[in-house]
């Protein structure tokens, strides 16, 4: 008997409301409850923003907007964001949900601590929430936390913010790791019969080795939030060089402010990836099902996700260009990060030449996908301008930045959400959502972000810097700046409202929406051949599924559908149209 | 394989990869508690990577002068000054710990509960043996020497803090381990794998070579050098 063998039989969730909502071990509820946790705390960093937009947009327009509480909006916002909202959502929401459907597994292979996995998220985001409720508010050293600023006075909340946001980010990677852990052992040990590696979905790819990700960078975060925590508590020097603050002698000396940029960016720059990769493998299937196509060259888009994941941890320091890092590394890691836009492009390429000759649903997700497909393509381009030592020291500090990471890694895996979340929506509630109202949002949210980042581009040509609270009695900044500025903090205001829309679809038409069957979309991945919709505690019934091709074929010519789902045998007749097995 | 279809036979490089990427599971025959352990070591060794590295880096870029650990680290025995005596025998300590728990692995997998039970025991005895001289390393550095997270007579501040994160995390990973050795000692004398079988034994000694495995590169990089 073979150790993946998983047990046969009904599975009988466990009775009671308490044990089945909310302490449940099911993968399916645990998933909804990280990704409805990382949606409630991505709506408090969305309101963030529009206070930022304000002050740009209109200096002094709102009273209790300080310096001080500017800042800690920009920290706020941007942890939130990268962290516990989409870190949370594609690895604990997304990766929950999916994983052992599409490996047809019975769930997790430790329910037990996935469990525990998002109980402890739920803590380190309530001890981050709970970081505006202690004197001196949150943290305002910027989300990249950077010390010596980040616990020195002058920096707003240095007393408790920063320890409070320390504290959370420990707890973060804890429950990462017991979520992380069981998904790269359920994908690695309880795959289905017939299931081999070259014939998982991509999804399921980008998720995996976004984890591995996870689990080999977030150890750095780790150990540099402990040394930053006992510089603050105990008075150690790990970061801390000798300083004179306010005239007056410190007691640190020796420590190396650089070391933590090198520990955070060692995990900061695998982060892109952590979120980027799970987009890249959702955005592929729902690109193959809704253009009924195979996606384009499956075997070169695997090898891209490993190559990318590899690579992206020797391009950390592209971040620290300006940081008095010795100048000579920068040509290492300038070449480092011109490389890894091979395998991106590679991908770029292929999803494109999906589309191409394809038989084309133009519906809500596939839209979404496309909207990926351009600002992905936007941002990425902006990165190579930045990826170069000698113009990205110009541009550094100013808006083109936070337009280019914007678009890439904002926008573009927030594009990926939205489209996840309407493909999967019927198999997750059981029924359809609302299409035209599906679509308004996406071209509300597509051109929105446009309008909102495009201008962005010019305003850091122009050299207008970021972080600055205000922007009075600086002769450098044009006077059409202000304008430019107002004109996206309105952009801004109006397309964060719009998302309202979206909330309604999805809490509306989960109880009021069209039933859907368990396969609306006739796609060929295991999750959708789930006897129940939604899938009942643990997933199948008496037979686990058995697997006989990959998963992309769609419109094979001569078979009677145009999708052949995976638990479907081949007939003797049948040609081969598996890549790479002739 | 009769109902998988078309998995066709490969040779060379091909036919490694293809082995790794079968269907079902890529490591043939491992528990998932042992897949699961392998990864969680290989994250482990990122985290204490990174403490030695950043220990590394505050000590080159420390302007006052560096403690040397084989006289800080000394006893004086019979008038003797021993270096690094007490170092000395807190590794070989772990290190025989690691003998015993591979004899405790060896004995499970022969269905010999008893004896098994009684090595993982001895193995956690050790290991808190070495915890309990770490305890008194500390009170005597603390106590004694005056070193302090913030502070040392001897030299550089970063000496004592580097010191008091490293042993104090690997120490706490050597605490755990003994609990967790005891838990699993215990349900092994009691019988609870006699029809699972003890690969929980393997398990539990993986992470106890694991935490000794770091212990030497501490040794080497913090005490030695």
């Amino acid at each position: 008997m073979a150790y993946a063998d998983q047990d046969t039989g009904q599975h009988h969730g466990p009775d009671g409301f308490v044990w089945k909502y909310i302490f449940s071990q099911d993968h399916k509820v645990i998933a909804i409850q990280y990704g409805l946790t990382a949606i409630g705390v991505g709506l408090v960093a969305l309101v963030l923003s529009w206070l930022m937009r304000i002050q740009i947009g209109y200096p002094g327009a709102l009273e209790f907007i300080d310096a001080s509480s500017y800042y800690q909006y920009v920290t706020m916002h941007g942890m939130i964001m990268v962290v516990y909202l989409l870190t949370a959502l594609f690895l604990g929401g997304f990766g929950n949900y999916l994983i052992p459907l599409m490996c047809g597994a019975r769930d997790m292979v430790f329910p037990f601590m996935n469990m525990l996995s998002f109980w402890f998220y739920f803590v380190s985001v309530l001890i981050l929430m709970g970081s505006y409720f202690v004197p001196g508010g949150p943290t305002g050293a910027g989300w990249t936390l950077y010390p010596p600023q980040s616990i020195l006075p002058g920096t707003p909340g240095s007393d408790w913010g920063i320890l409070m946001m320390l504290a959370s980010l420990g707890v973060f990677i804890i429950a990462f790791t017991m979520g992380g852990l069981n998904y790269v052992t359920t994908v690695l040990q309880a795959r289905a019969r017939g299931l081999t590696l070259m014939r998982l979905p991509l999804s399921v790819w980008g998720i995996f080795t976004a984890t591995v990700l996870g689990l080999l960078a977030f150890p750095a975060l780790f150990v540099s939030a402990i040394m930053l925590l006992f510089d603050r508590l105990l008075g150690t020097s790990f970061f801390m060089p000798y300083i004179v603050s306010m005239g007056q002698a410190l007691d640190y000396g020796g420590g190396s402010p650089v070391l933590f940029q090198h520990l955070f960016w060692f995990f900061g720059h695998p982060e892109v990836y952590i979120v980027a990769l799970p987009a890249f493998g959702l955005v592929s299937d729902v690109l193959s099902v809704h253009a009924r196509k195979n996606i384009f060259g499956y075997r070169m888009m695997v090898w891209a996700i490993i190559a990318i994941g590899a690579i992206s941890f020797i391009v950390w320091a592209h971040h620290m260009y300006v940081s008095g890092m010795n100048l000579a590394l920068g040509y290492f890691f300038a070449t480092t990060t011109l490389i890894i836009a091979i395998p991106t492009a590679i991908k770029v390429y292929n999803w494109v030449l999906t589309l191409w000759h394809g038989n084309i649903r133009l519906n809500t997700p596939m839209l979404f996908s496309i909207g990926f497909i351009s600002t992905f393509l936007i941002g990425g381009l902006t990165g190579l301008f930045l990826g170069n030592v000698a113009v990205d020291i110009p541009l550094s500090d100013s808006y083109f930045v936070i337009a280019h990471f914007h678009m890439v890694m904002a926008i573009a895996p927030v594009m990926v959400v939205y489209a996840a979340i309407y493909h999967w929506y019927p198999k997750i509630t059981g029924r359809m959502y609302n299409e035209a109202l599906g679509k308004f949002h996406f071209w509300s949210t597509f051109i929105g972000t446009y309008l909102i980042y495009f201008p962005m581009h010019y305003l850091g040509f122009e050299g207008m810097p970021r972080r600055y609270y205000a922007y009075e009695g600086y002769e450098f900044i044009s006077d059409s700046a202000a304008g430019l500025n107002e004109f996206i903090t309105i952009a801004a205001i109006v397309v964060g409202v719009l998302q309202v829309v979206f909330l309604w679809n999805i809490f509306y038409s989960a109880l009021k929406g069209k039933i859907a069957d368990g396969n609306p979309w006739q796609a060929t991945t295991l999750e959708w051949f789930t006897p129940d919709t939604p899938p009942c505690h643990g997933n199948w019934s008496d037979e686990l599924p058995v697997v006989h091709r990959w998963a992309y074929d769609y419109s094979v010519p001569g078979a009677k559908t145009d999708f052949i789902p995976q638990i479907q045998p081949h007939t003797p007749d049948e040609p081969v149209h598996e890549e790479g097995n002739h | 394989m009769a109902n998988t279809g078309d998995i066709s036979r490969t040779t060379g490089w091909q036919g490694a990869v293809d082995d790794w990427s079968g269907d079902k599971e890529s490591f043939t025959n491992v528990p998932w508690g042992k897949a699961m352990m392998w990864i969680f070591l290989l994250s482990d060794t990122f985290i204490f990577s990174c403490f030695l590295i950043a220990y590394m880096t505050v000590r080159m870029t420390t302007t006052d002068p560096w403690p040397i650990p084989s006289e800080v680290f000394a006893l004086t025995v019979f008038g003797e000054t021993v270096p690094l005596l007490l170092i000395a025998i807190m590794t070989f300590i772990l290190i025989t710990s690691s003998g015993t728990m591979a004899l405790a692995v060896n004995y499970g997998y022969r269905g010999n509960r008893k004896v098994t039970a009684m090595l993982m025991l001895a193995t956690a005895l050790l290991g808190a043996s070495f915890v309990g001289m770490q305890v008194f390393e500390w009170s005597k550095l603390i106590l004694e020497e005056g070193v302090r997270p913030w502070g040392n007579p001897m030299g550089a501040a970063q000496f004592g803090s580097v010191f008091f994160m490293v042993t104090g995390f690997h120490g706490l990973h050597v605490s755990i381990g003994v609990l967790y050795l005891a838990i699993v000692a215990f349900k092994v004398w009691r019988g609870d794998y006699e029809s699972r079988g003890y690969e929980i034994v393997e398990i539990a000694g993986l992470y106890w070579h694991f935490v000794d495995l770091v212990w030497v590169f501490i040794f080497a990089f913090y005490y030695l050098w």
